[in-house]
């Protein structure tokens, strides 16, 4: 499979780095720490290809704390607040959308 | 039953072993994701959208009593207390930590259960008629061969590594209840005309993203010579089958490419040279696995005890024993089959209390053992019918005992957006909701047999192309689309469904099945025509027009 670092690099608006957590799995975001959160809205933003592409050099580079780094759209319109870009991160960030056989 | 052996208990152990040095590797660094995400995959472990996905084989369907306990165990200590059955004979768990893994193999390896063969490009877990063994008119026992290519197969050289994953099903019965048209290597067991029996066996059936249904590429086939014909056509796979592509690596590809013929050529010099090798199997070989399968040593008993009577005059327990109950190969025994499809849950989920009661029944009433089906239900293969009132109550009391068995709400969909990193678009949500809108029993039973089949991408793996209706998630311009085919079967007449039209949007899909039920009714030349024979008859227009002539 071809690395995130060879593809081309395309974003059309504001963007965040998004992973799963090595040892449990969980769903994380790259923050301005160069470290990672649970929380998206500690989630670094990026604007530019060139920055994702920084964004997401560093992030692979820590293949021991993240697996699966990639560029997810993000949406700001809401007074600023970091809000996932499509159903997909939505569901990641906030969970399944149906009740679980097992309420957490 | 089948009791494993100390080879089986050994090769189980020590891949627990290998598996927690290969984690406590990958937590230090020690290995990388590339280099740790084949051997993840080996013991059954994915990357979902949420967490990591743990996949544990029950080969040919079959539990026992025990291993469902230890199942419910896992999904308590490890998960968040419940599990999915596949359409695969499998369970997966949604939420588990890599790092706890380890502990969960070694928990499960206690009683025999294990993650090979669940995942990565070799053969998968060999499935089988969950009735297998049972079921009246079975010429014998599947899960006897079931068993011989799980042993053959497991950690085989030559067959871990092949071009793309590679699945076998097996049935004894006429009525296919294994799908094995849609499989990479179906066999069907029965007797020629000279009363010997033996295989015919299917090649190149699959789903996915190209489906086909499987071409018999050998009509009959002995016993002995099973092994050595199917390593024959591994080989020609394993040779021709494509590296280079994704999309065109299963066997289903070469096959067609090839041409049956062409390719049964191949099969036929290949197999030959070894056809009297050492794969030659000796009667001893399937006289050892057959003793090691335990049988129940069933009583004489009525058909219609008092017990029955009696319940018959409650309508909920008759509307249960009509829709769940299957006749049995003993007189005085029945197959119960337990619906994990209750209205608005999702399908194929069963909590971990569920699975600890289930395992309390099947010890009180089925000799202890549990099978799973790929239609996602369970079933206790051995009840005496004077029991069926009581295991009713039992199993109604726990939510396993909706009566729609192989009716529209017995929906099989796979995990969807909701879990899976490849989807495209949510497939429980639409069964939850397709199950509301056909809730009530008496409209289910008068629309009669209806498999519906919901994927949430072109992987198929809620085998929608053999539904007979089908429902294909989509993604068009961020949102979710759902494309309709009518006509599909997974069974002895499999087909793959008809495409009526344009995908329609997520909040229209229930509208829109339920259109096409509505038009099956009004189209039906008599109540007793299935929804799929009516497709046959009339081709996909009549649905289509319906369908559309108002959206």
């Amino acid at each position: 499979m071809t690395s995130p670092l060879q593809q081309k690099i395309k974003i059309t608006g504001p963007s965040v780095i998004t992973a799963n957590r090595t040892w449990d799995g969980i769903v994380i975001w790259r923050t301005t720490a160069k470290g990672w959160s649970a929380d998206l809205s500690d989630a670094a933003i990026v604007r530019t290809a060139d920055e994702a592409r920084a964004l997401l050099t560093e992030s692979i580079a820590d293949d021991v704390g993240a697996i699966g780094a990639y560029i997810a759209p993000v949406d700001l319109r809401d007074a600023g607040a970091i809000k996932p870009g499509n159903l997909r991160e939505h569901i990641r960030s906030a969970g399944v959308t149906i009740d679980l056989p097992v309420p957490v | 039953m089948y009791a494993y052996d100390e080879l089986d208990r050994t090769i189980i152990n020590e891949r627990v072993e290998e598996f927690r040095d290969q984690v406590k590797r990958r937590l230090s660094g020690e290995l990388t994701e590339d280099e740790f995400k084949m051997l993840r995959l080996q013991n059954g472990v994915y990357l979902q959208l949420h967490a990591y996905m743990f996949r544990v084989a029950i080969p040919y369907g079959t539990l026992s009593s025990e291993q469902l306990r230890r199942l419910a165990h896992v999904a308590r200590k490890y998960d968040r207390g419940y599990g999915h059955f596949t359409t695969r004979q499998n369970i997966q768990f949604n939420w588990i930590k890599l790092a706890e893994l380890p502990d969960a193999l070694a928990d499960l390896a206690e009683v025999g259960i294990h993650a090979m063969q669940t995942s990565g490009n070799n053969t998968r877990n060999v499935t089988s008629d969950q009735w297998a063994g049972v079921a009246p008119g079975e010429i014998e026992d599947p899960r006897i061969w079931s068993e011989l290519l799980r042993q053959y197969t497991t950690l085989h050289p030559e067959f871990s590594f092949l071009p793309r994953k590679f699945k076998f099903a097996i049935t004894a019965s006429d009525h296919d209840r294994a799908a094995i048209k849609v499989h990479d290597i179906g066999l069907r067991l029965y007797k020629n005309e000279a009363g010997e029996t033996g295989f015919e066996v299917l090649v190149g059936g699959g789903l996915g993203r190209t489906p086909f249904i499987g071409k018999t590429i050998k009509p009959f086939v002995h016993g002995h010579d099973l092994l050595s014909y199917v390593e024959a056509i591994l080989r020609v796979y394993n040779q021709y089958g494509r590296r280079d592509n994704i999309y065109k690596a299963r066997i289903k590809i070469l096959v067609h490419e090839l041409g049956i013929e062409k390719f049964a050529r191949e099969v036929e010099e290949e197999w030959l040279q070894m056809r009297d090798s050492a794969l030659a199997i000796d009667d001893s070989v399937i006289k050892d696995i057959r003793s090691r399968f335990t049988y129940p040593v069933y009583q004489k008993l009525p058909h219609m005890p008092d017990e029955l009577k009696q319940a018959a005059h409650d309508p909920h327990f008759e509307a249960w024993r009509r829709n769940s109950v299957a006749p049995h190969k003993a007189p005085g025994y029945a197959i119960v089959t337990l619906s994990l499809k209750p209205v608005g849950g999702p399908p194929g989920d069963a909590t971990a209390d569920q699975m600890d009661a289930i395992a309390d029944l099947a010890d009180r009433y089925s000799f202890g053992e549990i099978r799973v089906g790929h239609e996602q239900n369970l079933a206790l293969p051995h009840v005496a019918r004077r029991d069926l009132p009581a295991l009713w109550k039992a199993l109604d009391r726990i939510g396993v005992a909706t009566p729609n068995v192989n009716l529209v709400s017995d929906i099989i969909a796979c995990p969807g957006l909701d879990y899976c990193s490849l989807a495209n678009a949510r497939s429980i949500p639409i069964a939850q909701e397709l199950t509301r809108r056909f809730a009530d029993h008496d409209t289910a039973s008068l629309i009669g047999r209806l498999h519906i089949n919901i994927s949430g991408c072109i992987n198929a793996c809620g085998h929608h192309h053999v539904g007979h209706i089908g429902i294909l998630g989509v993604e068009k311009n961020g949102e979710e689309f759902y494309q309709i085919t009518i006509g599909g079967r997974a069974d002895e007449n499999a087909e793959v469904g008809t495409l009526i039209g344009p995908a329609v949007p997520y909040g229209d899909v229930a509208d829109v099945i339920e259109d096409i039920v509505e038009a099956y009714l009004a189209l039906r030349a008599r109540p007793d025509e299935l929804f799929v024979d009516t497709v046959k008859r009339l081709g996909v227009e009549p649905f289509k027009e319906r369908v559309y002539a108002t959206r």
